[in-house]
């Protein structure tokens, strides 16, 4: 679609489908199935940060009359370095093992060595004192910087740093080395009338989200076997398991709970193929569920990063080259958002002369996992940072500076392609226009602003449509609801169909109910499986005028369709949509709609942000005042929910530039892990957050969807460290911008 | 003429920075592209997206290409 449309259910705020049984706790989650017979389990853990395991002894964990079985990594069938598709991303089948269930060594401090299972959880958390593990500790690496000098103690042996113009022959903690070049970058900064260049650190995060992993599982020898779980993502689960356990697709059924936040941690597996492994072994349901410290401890965080930023540029404020080198903590094992890092940073600008280089490295921390548009808060937090530097030292509005070189239609990335019709500008502006950037501050605040780019995914989607007898709809999707997309997929259908949104009930099906689904991530799902949802639909009218055609004895092109019902052109006549499925058993039994898609076009998606601070010098303490997030949506099929993703996104991002951090101490354990000590932001601890929906359609969805769930995140770490550093007068490194550092920081500038 | 443009990465292995094809769909592409510069793995093409006149496409095996369109090999995008 190119130009607005009027609709009639799209854009609008309808209760969303699942909301009543979430306010009256009826909705089930992870941890919330139960089966007869069922039994628990519990992981064992490193209490070290790097340690081969010289000896695993689990024979008096066995003999406890409580216990029925143990699994460890041998219990996984043969398992080798092989790429997998599994998830967002390729995998890598041993590390996926080997982080699940340690191999030989422990690589992080909650690293899982072993699994128990006994008959109540009790007596599986007292099991596990009873294995014995001999440890021999060795030396441990925690910091990117640290990592990647050449006499770090080295994660894997066998581990060779890919993209390198030759092939090393020795093992490193570097795994990947990626550059991307545009122009000529020495060209571009002797163009220059002032260069700034600054380095930054940000550290390792949660998502944050609320509920903890957790899962229920049934293994049949002879049937099919059944994972119940809280996940983005039941097929790729499935995937992962059947591969790791060797299990065909058909034989495992996964159904995705509920789910209590995920923000891209939720698209890997942890426990579930130890579930299985210890189901199999006895013969029962077993249930597993991880603790807070678990989670923290054992699944994967978002990246830490070091990154220095150089960008020259002329006195008009007409950027003339941009300079990045990036390098990104993967935890235990490869696989860091560093491409998607590299690949973001420019992206808002147009920009002749670009040199980026990124680096993927190992450390003893947990194997991250994706976090909301992985890899682009840390990288574009440098660069944003360095712009603003930029706005001040050339006395410009931080605005009028990036219009001058915002990406527009036509910009040629730095990644590659260029850009089809994007938001940016459109952005900027409604941010300048904004009453809340005309607001003056007083002393001690602060403002800053920045911008956030994220591609967007499209994918594979499958959804199926029921038409029942009555009229109504069964919405069948694959895609498991993280932000309230079944609402918007029941509002396409109904634009799509023309009836009430009421009429259609969406469902998130199992595995076994339909063809594949991609992982809810990416910011795929109201693009892509709404596409999915808009075909389905259209294979609806295409039988309901067949239908239509059939009681009227006329072709099925003499048929039209509008406001929810048939119209006979060649004659006098009009069908409901509830008349015609009435008959339906008459023209050739029921309808029901098909919509399998690998989609494509997904569309771009930025965002400019504005944050007031203020700060108490007496304690380092920096409260939000005021929150403006704009972001284009191409179209807001549900406006309520597109603006909870923008403020869910600003409230993850002010938590991560004032207070979250992993904190270890030097024996590479964690201290903080729980939310008493990690502290993401309270609903108390926020201002309202103003969001403001800018839509430039996107041509290649029926509706206009770009995805709104990530770009949102990008801004806020530079949007608030601005502001702290005006409101401070101070310049800042690292994140998290936490009282004590910010203090420091006031203190040392008073003193010179 | 349709112009594939090369990553700094690919363009180690092609000498080249863009190269120009008569090829009507992406896979007769990929034969002319992997036959002019054999260094190129044509599986880690295949694994690879493609940005065809600036839309990305993760699977982009059956796509057509125009004779004005521009290719641009891509990592693919995942997301969280």
């Amino acid at each position: 679609m190119s130009e607005a449309r009027d609709f009639k259910y799209v854009g609008t705020r309808s209760i969303r489908p699942d909301g009543f049984d979430k306010v009256t706790g009826r909705a089930n989650y992870g941890a919330d199935l139960s089966l007869p017979g069922m039994i628990w389990a519990k992981i064992l853990r490193s209490p070290h940060a790097h340690a081969k395991i010289k000896k695993l002894d689990t024979s008096r964990a066995e003999a406890h009359p409580g216990v029925m079985a143990v699994a460890t990594f041998q219990d996984f069938p043969s398992v080798s370095h092989e790429a997998i598709e599994a998830g967002e991303a390729a995998l890598d089948l041993l590390d996926l093992a080997r982080n699940i269930l340690a191999k030989d060594k422990v690589l992080y401090d909650g690293h899982a060595v072993c699994a128990v299972a006994a008959r109540t959880e009790a007596i599986a958390e007292e099991a596990l004192a009873l294995i014995d593990v001999e440890y021999e500790v060795l030396p441990h690496v925690m910091d990117v910087r640290d990592a990647m000098k050449p006499d770090a103690p080295v994660l894997h042996d066998d581990m060779f740093t890919a993209g390198l113009p030759e092939a090393p022959t020795t093992a490193s903690n570097i795994a990947t080395r990626m550059e991307l070049k545009k122009g000529d970058i020495e060209a571009g900064f002797a163009a220059a009338d002032l260069i700034v260049e600054r380095e930054f650190y940000t550290p390792t995060v949660h998502q944050g989200y609320i509920e903890p992993h957790a899962c229920t599982v049934r293994y049949t020898e002879d049937g099919t076997s059944m994972v119940w779980c809280c996940t983005q993502g039941h097929f790729d689960v499935r995937a992962a398991t059947a591969r790791l356990l060797k299990m065909d697709l058909s034989r495992l059924k996964v159904i995705a709970s509920e789910i209590g936040g995920g923000f891209g941690a939720k698209t890997t597996v942890y426990l579930e193929p130890v579930a299985l492994i210890l189901s199999r072994k006895t013969g029962r349901p077993v249930k597993m569920v991880m603790d807070r410290s678990e989670v923290f401890r054992g699944s994967g965080p978002g990246s830490a990063t070091r990154s220095k930023v150089k960008i020259g540029v002329k006195k008009d404020g007409t950027f003339t080259a941009m300079q990045a080198k990036l390098c990104y903590e993967a935890g235990a094992f490869k696989g860091s958002p560093m491409g998607p890092g590299c690949m973001t940073v420019f992206t808002p600008y147009d920009i002749e002369n670009a040199y980026v280089e990124g680096y993927d490295v190992v450390v003893n921390k947990p194997k991250v996992a994706a976090y909301r548009a992985p890899g682009a808060p840390q990288s574009e937090f440098a660069a944003e940072m360095v712009i603003n530097d930029i706005a001040r030292q050339l006395k410009m509005d931080p605005i009028e500076l990036r219009l001058k070189n915002a990406a527009k239609e036509g910009t040629q990335t730095l990644y590659g392609p260029k850009l089809r019709p994007v938001g940016l500008i459109e952005c900027l502006e409604a941010v300048r226009n904004s009453e809340h950037y005309k607001t003056a501050l007083k002393a001690n605040q602060g403002r800053g602003l920045a911008a956030g780019f994220w591609f967007n995914v499209g994918g594979q989607s499958s959804v199926t449509l029921n038409m029942n007898p009555d009229g109504t709809a069964t919405l069948v999707e694959g895609s498991p609801d993280i932000g309230g997309s079944r609402a918007s997929m029941q509002l396409m259908a109904a634009e799509t169909l023309q009836i009430p949104a009421e009429k259609i009930t969406p469902i998130v099906a199992d595995t076994e109910m339909l063809a594949y689904n991609g992982t809810t991530g990416g910011s795929r799902t109201t693009f892509a499986t709404g596409m999915a949802v808009v075909e389905a639909a259209q294979d609806v009218i295409s039988q309901m005028k067949e239908r239509a055609a059939a009681v009227w004895n006329v072709t099925a092109e003499q048929v039209d369709y509008a406001d929810g019902a048939a119209i006979n052109t060649a004659g006098d006549g009009r069908l409901t949509v509830a008349e015609i499925c009435a008959g339906a058993d008459r023209t050739g039994g029921q309808i029901s709609g098909r919509g399998n898609i690998n989609a494509r076009g997904a569309g771009p998606s930025f965002a400019v942000h504005l944050a007031d601070i203020e700060i108490d010098p007496e304690t380092g303490h920096s409260k939000v005042l005021r929150y403006t997030a704009c972001q284009d949506a191409g179209k807001a099929i549900h406006p309520s929910y597109v603006e909870g993703q923008y403020q869910g996104g600003a409230a993850q991002g002010i938590g991560w530039a004032l207070n979250e951090e992993y904190i270890y101490n030097k024996d590479g354990i964690l201290e903080n892990p729980g939310f008493l000590d990690y502290r993401i932001p309270l609903a108390s601890d926020l201002p309202m957050i103003n969001a403001i929906i800018v839509e430039v359609p996107n041509s290649f969805h029926p509706f206009g969807v770009r995805g709104v769930g990530e770009t949102g995140i990008v801004p806020p770490l530079a949007a608030v460290a601005t502001a702290v550093e005006e409101a401070a007068g101070i310049k800042v490194t690292d994140l998290p911008l936490s009282p004590p550092r910010v203090l420091k920081a006031i203190q040392e500038q008073s003193n010179g | 003429m349709a112009t594939v443009i090369f990553s700094s990465e690919l363009q180690r292995l092609t000498g080249e920075e863009r190269t120009e094809v008569a090829a009507k769909t992406y896979r007769e592409l990929l034969d002319q592209v992997t036959a002019r510069y054999p260094s190129l793995d044509r599986q880690e093409l295949m694994g690879m997206a493609v940005a065809i006149d600036g839309e990305i496409i993760h699977d982009p095996l059956l796509e057509t290409v125009r004779p004005a369109s521009e290719v641009h090999f891509l990592y693919r995008i995942s997301g969280g």
